[in-house]
């Protein structure tokens, strides 16, 4: 048996479908070079194979995400994972937000600041670039989009260069994306363990 | 195209004179791959129960719902006599539960559930058309938010 999780966890959670994915056996060609350029090429996750579904927006999108999340320059890899949580944690995406404070801690080696927002939100105690770059994330994440001008300031004043300010905003809005389909298409469960 | 002519940087008032040109022509391999998302999800090959037509309506109804109205107009041209649908208020008995479904996943995120998909199931929508429409919904966020933030830099949001 396996349960439904319902809150932020660093603790990665497995992934149930909510439709059912391609089957790796029955894959067209098409599909099956859309999921070779997947970041796992050794085991196929059923969230991969449910977006294999429809192949033309998967085999575009896999070489994005990796681009707007790892690629060299910019904003650093743990403040980018930094934007994609706050997006996460504002669609309540528990899966997408297990991954990436999960990766934000071991990049750091330091749970502190995700400790910090599981337990308090957007309370929780952060340095002052941190705090804006959270803010900024947290607040593009909303619908409508609500991040102003004080936003953006506060990014400035926090020492952030354009080139940094640009992969946030592209890592938070890569994440409206990515909730919409982890958050919508499946459940974050964990096995239980029984007695 | 060239990467000025891209929809978020050309929607979001980006020139090659701007100040930002410089920090957004370094991530150029971003915005030319965002607009071949644009083309997969908008105007795909393969459209499911989709057709180009609607898909435009829909992105332009998400587009307008998150206040990006340059966007939305840019979606709303290309949606033909499914125009009307890019109203936020409009309502079509027969697409009643795309529309829904659309909506809730664009503007309420965090409150879609499972009851959500197996509505559209239930109502004849295939699997495959449930992953076609939520990458949709789900490419408008990200575009309606990297237009945004571009504004933002640049000073001239709102």
């Amino acid at each position: 048996m396996s349960r439904v999780l319902h809150k932020f966890t660093r603790n990665v959670p497995g992934w149930r479908p909510r439709v059912t994915p391609v089957k790796l056996d029955e894959a067209t060609p098409e599909q099956l070079t859309a999921l070779q350029v997947t970041p796992s090429n050794t085991k196929v996750s059923d969230y991969v194979l449910t977006l294999a579904h429809d192949v033309e927006s998967l085999a575009v999108r896999s070489p994005l995400f990796n681009a707007i999340m790892y690629d060299p320059g910019g904003m650093s890899r743990a403040e980018r994972e930094l934007g994609a949580l706050a997006a996460s944690m504002v669609n309540r995406c528990i899966y997408c937000a297990a991954v990436h404070a999960d990766r934000h801690a071991q990049l750091e080696k330091d749970t502190t600041v995700t400790d910090e927002l599981f337990a308090k939100g957007e309370n929780a105690d952060l340095t002052a670039r941190d705090r804006a770059i959270f803010d900024f994330a947290r607040k593009s994440a909303e619908a409508p989009p609500a991040a102003g001008p004080a936003d953006m300031d506060a990014l400035r004043n926090a020492g952030l260069s354009d080139a940094e300010i640009l992969d946030l905003i592209l890592s938070a809005a890569l994440f409206g994306w990515a909730n919409r389909l982890m958050h919508v298409l499946g459940d974050p469960v964990r096995k239980e363990t029984g007695a | 195209m060239t990467l000025f002519d891209t929809t978020i940087l050309n929607t979001s008032g980006l020139t090659p004179d701007s100040r930002l040109a410089a920090a957004t022509s370094s991530r150029a391999n971003i915005f030319n791959m965002s607009q071949a998302a644009e083309q997969a999800v908008l105007r795909p090959e393969d459209c499911g129960a989709f057709g180009h037509d609607l898909r435009a309506a829909l992105a332009a109804r998400v587009a307008y719902h998150a206040g990006e109205h340059a966007l939305a107009d840019h979606y709303a041209t290309a949606a033909g006599d499914k125009v009307a649908l890019a109203d936020p208020g409009a309502y079509d008995s027969g697409l009643g539960h795309v529309l829904t479904f659309v909506d809730k996943t664009a503007n309420q995120t965090r409150d879609v559930a499972a009851e959500d998909i197996s509505g559209l199931q239930a109502a004849g929508v295939s699997d495959a058309d449930v992953v076609r429409l939520c990458e949709l919904v789900a490419f408008l966020a990200y575009q309606v938010r990297v237009i945004a933030g571009l504004r933002l830099m640049q000073g001239t949001a709102g």
